[in-house]
């Protein structure tokens, strides 16, 4: 800690002619030291620092599923110094179902997309369909029957199942788990049939599970053999999207100046192979792009919504 | 073998052991501050190393803290993680009687055996081991826990009536917090910090480390402080005598708690001390400062770390909080966690394990010395001391989420528990309820998901039903009196079976 100081002073005082930054700029990140955020973050983490010439101090604030970080950085001195990690689509999503959120999607600027997982399809060893038609026809057969996990409601898991649900016709019994790790446990010992889950559980359980498509445009390296929904003929590309944002009021200069160092750092191969080895898909998305990603995918989770219309009569 | 032989010898890598080693003691001495802050603030700094360097000094970190813990649950009934709670039971009670010495030395001995019990059982079972884990899903866990809880309950050392209130009230206070299925959320009051429950660390800072300073301050004005003499600072033979057999137990106990996911170090030592309790020939000291009441716990929680890595290593899931930034370190150094890290990486699995060895060995080294300096501590006026100790929990809670709703909740729990205290009743069963609650609930409700909300899944799955069939044994058989006579046989058997 007296060592992040120590060099925090050392910085500002050799960086005082320049514009911004000035000082070390505050990494929020809304998970859990560990988690998919915060691998991406430490990933870029020495390369921002090159690059800003400041120090990138990242601090945990989890709680309420990423909620409480987000309201709290919805709040922050729009200076650029606050930062913080988001995924899309949990920035839309609970301020749509939970009480008490104080930010909404549209409350920040989101600098940059660096990465995201696809979500994927996959069920237990020795189940009886073993592709995606034998799933859908097997489901059919047995509605209500198969028990599916995904973590969290009102989650990236929840509304893939929920959409895959409304394309193949078909009704799944969602298992909402807590966490990734009591899920692929649950997976992997047959306790329940399948799952939706991150490219990241996927890539590291592969051999233990049946992967049967995933939500990304192209086949992933890391499951090469595994088809993607699309060449299954569906329009289906569920996946959580991760990067950084600051509140909105953020000025100009200051958002183009950090979009223009996340962008440096994350185009670089080193950067990209170390995230793919770990099954994710690297993304080089700055502002505008960003935007209408974020946009976009408000408009399926709505359409969604107003599907399910029995979703919102849960809000609380 | 050789192999990791031939790792850990490098200096840098011994370097970093000894460093992982150092800090886990450290953050495990200071109350608050656990392992899984510490590894995440020195993550950045393994970026430059080798991941195995990396993750040795990380791991180093992890059981290091384990050793640590314990300290000032013995010297001032502060547990310094978790997982020591229990020891404050008998350990406080051992220095209030001079003997901090021996408390002190038979946790650093339990925990270096039981370390190395445990190390050996990675290495050697650890394939095998994995499938185990797998064959608990939600309605074995849950029943699991059921079963554990009656146990406990069962051995209170006072009024069971007491223990019960405050395992409800404990419970009670786990559904505090976001509805684990449906994400309502329940008497959280608009305060979102309290979406995830109520923080097991600010919960038991304040219930130990506060009410404990409020007790003897009044204590203080009406009586003088405890006397400090030091009778010795090693156990002694007979200390041995009693201790053996529970390190033994604790250390295997530990070890199969930890593969299964949750927080195992505290329930590993909660499990350990009721099972010393229940074989003892002597249970109604329990509480009063006998030595096996540290010796199972401490060892139980120590092996329990060994037991965790196997998930990582075999199946590559994270059992705990501290694993899961393991693995997270293992993605940046971008090496492929999952079932092929051994034959793919063997220079990672056999240096780690070979470097926990020479780490247990270093730790008793550092830590045996340090028995003579922490009783000076106790030498330390109470004025000075509990203002010292108060601020230490401030720091502690402070620093886990910089929340000061977190800082106000251990606040309002020191005045609990004070209160509590002073009624008798313990506080044991309401932090394991904390501990537990949320994973019953959440294990019940996934159970009955799954199964459609019929009850019958937790008599269909052969491992439940043994589970199920042995608590509802232990709750009937004081009914009958020829069974309640045999209680004590039948007890030994469960807890076989446990294990």
């Amino acid at each position: 800690m007296f060592l992040i100081f120590a060099v925090s002073f050392m910085f500002a005082a050799t960086a005082g002619a320049q514009e911004f930054p000035r000082g070390p700029i505050n990494y929020m990140n809304p998970f859990n030291p560990g988690g998919e955020v915060d691998i991406a973050a430490r990933a870029m983490q020495p390369s921002l620092e090159k690059n800003m010439g400041v120090p990138f101090v990242i601090q945990y604030l989890p709680g309420a599923g990423g909620a409480l970080c987000w309201s709290k950085l919805a709040a922050a001195k729009p200076d650029g110094y606050t930062v913080g990690g988001f995924s899309i689509p949990h920035i839309i999503l609970q301020p749509i179902f939970m009480k008490d959120v104080a930010f909404k999607a549209d409350d920040f600027v989101i600098l940059s997309i660096v990465e995201y997982t696809p979500i994927g399809l996959a069920v237990k060893k020795g189940f009886k369909a073993s592709t995606v038609k034998e799933f859908i026809e097997y489901a059919k057969a047995n509605p209500g029957k198969v028990s599916c996990g995904g973590v969290g409601k009102f989650t990236g898991h929840h509304f893939a199942a929920l959409q895959f649900m409304k394309m193949a016709g078909i009704k799944l019994n969602y298992v909402t788990f807590t966490g990734t790790a009591p899920m692929q446990t649950a997976l992997m010992g047959g306790h329940v049939d399948a799952v939706f889950s991150n490219s990241t559980m996927m890539v590291s359980s592969k051999d233990e599970i049946k992967v049967l498509a995933m939500g990304s445009e192209q086949r992933m390296n890391q499951l090469a053999d595994v088809p993607t929904f699309k060449e299954l003929g569906m329009e289906f590309y569920p996946r959580i999207a991760r990067g950084v944002m600051a509140p909105k009021a953020v000025p100009k200069d200051v958002s183009k100046r950090l979009e223009k160092a996340f962008l440096e750092t994350i185009s670089k191969p080193d950067f990209k192979a170390k995230m793919e080895n770990a099954g994710f898909v690297p993304q080089v998305w700055g502002i505008e792009e960003s935007r209408k990603y974020l946009d976009s995918e408000t408009r399926l989770l709505n359409r969604l919504i107003q599907d399910n219309p029995d979703l919102l009569s849960t809000k609380n | 073998m050789a192999l990791g032989a031939q790792i850990i010898l490098q200096p840098i890598n011994l370097l970093f052991c000894f460093l992982g080693c150092l800090m886990g003691t450290l953050v495990g001495v200071l109350p608050g501050l656990g392992p899984t802050a510490a590894i995440a603030l020195l993550l950045p700094n393994t970026f430059h190393v080798p991941p195995v360097t990396a993750i040795i000094m990380l791991a180093g970190i992890y059981y290091g803290a384990m050793y640590g813990g314990s300290t000032t649950s013995i010297l001032v009934n502060i547990p310094g993680e978790a997982a020591s709670v229990i020891t404050c039971l008998d350990g406080y009670q051992m220095a209030r009687k001079g003997r901090a010495g021996p408390a002190l030395g038979i946790a650093a001995f339990g925990s270096f055996i039981a370390g190395t019990i445990s190390i050996i059982g990675l290495m050697v079972v650890a394939p095998p081991l994995a499938k185990f884990a797998l064959a608990f899903g939600p309605p074995e866990y849950f029943s699991l826990m059921l079963l554990g809880i009656i146990i406990l309950i069962y051995l209170a050392s006072g009024s069971i009536l007491k223990a019960l209130m405050m395992f409800v009230f404990g419970l009670l206070v786990s559904t505090i917090g976001m509805d684990c299925i449906s994400g309502t959320q329940r008497l959280t009051f608009g305060i979102l910090e309290l979406c995830d429950g109520v923080g097991l660390i600010p919960a038991i800072m304040g219930l130990f480390g506060v009410a404990e300073v409020i007790a003897n301050v009044e204590q203080m004005i009406k009586t003088d402080t405890i006397t400090t003499k030091v009778t010795n600072l090693l156990p002694n033979l007979q200390d041995w005598k009693d201790s053996f057999w529970p390190i033994i137990r604790g250390s295997f106990l530990g070890f199969f708690i930890g593969i299964l996911p949750g927080p195992a170090p505290v329930i590993a030592s909660f499990t350990s001390y009721a099972i010393e309790k229940k074989l003892s020939k002597h249970p109604e000291k329990f509480g009063t400062g006998v030595i096996e009441g540290v010796a199972g716990p401490e060892s139980a929680n120590n092996s329990a770390t060994g037991g965790a890595f196997i998930p990582l290593f075999t199946l590559g899931i994270p059992v705990n909080s501290v694993i899961a930034i393991l693995l997270g370190a293992f993605m940046i150094h971008g090496i492929q966690p999952g079932p092929m890290i051994i034959t793919k990486h063997p220079d990672l699995f056999w240096g780690t394990v070979m470097s926990m060895y020479l780490g247990n060995i270093m730790l008793l080294v550092l830590n045996l010395p340090l028995i003579g300096i922490w009783v000076q501590v106790l030498r330390v006026p109470y004025p000075i001391l509990f203002p010292l100790i108060l601020l230490f929990c401030l720091i502690g809670v402070y620093s886990l989420n910089y929340s000061l709703v977190e800082i106000g909740l251990m606040i309002g729990f020191g005045v609990f528990g004070y209160l509590a205290r002073k009624f008798q009743f313990e506080m044991a069963p309401l932090v394991l309820a904390i501990v537990i609650g949320p994973m019953m609930e959440n294990n019940l409700r996934l159970s009955l998901v799954i199964s459609q909300g019929n009850p019958l899944i937790f008599i269909t799955h052969p491992l439940s039903a043994i589970f199920i069939f042995v608590t509802l044994a232990l709750l009937l058989s004081p009914l009958v009196p020829w069974i309640g006579k045999r209680r004590q046989k039948l007890q030994e058997k469960v807890e076989g079976e446990e294990v």
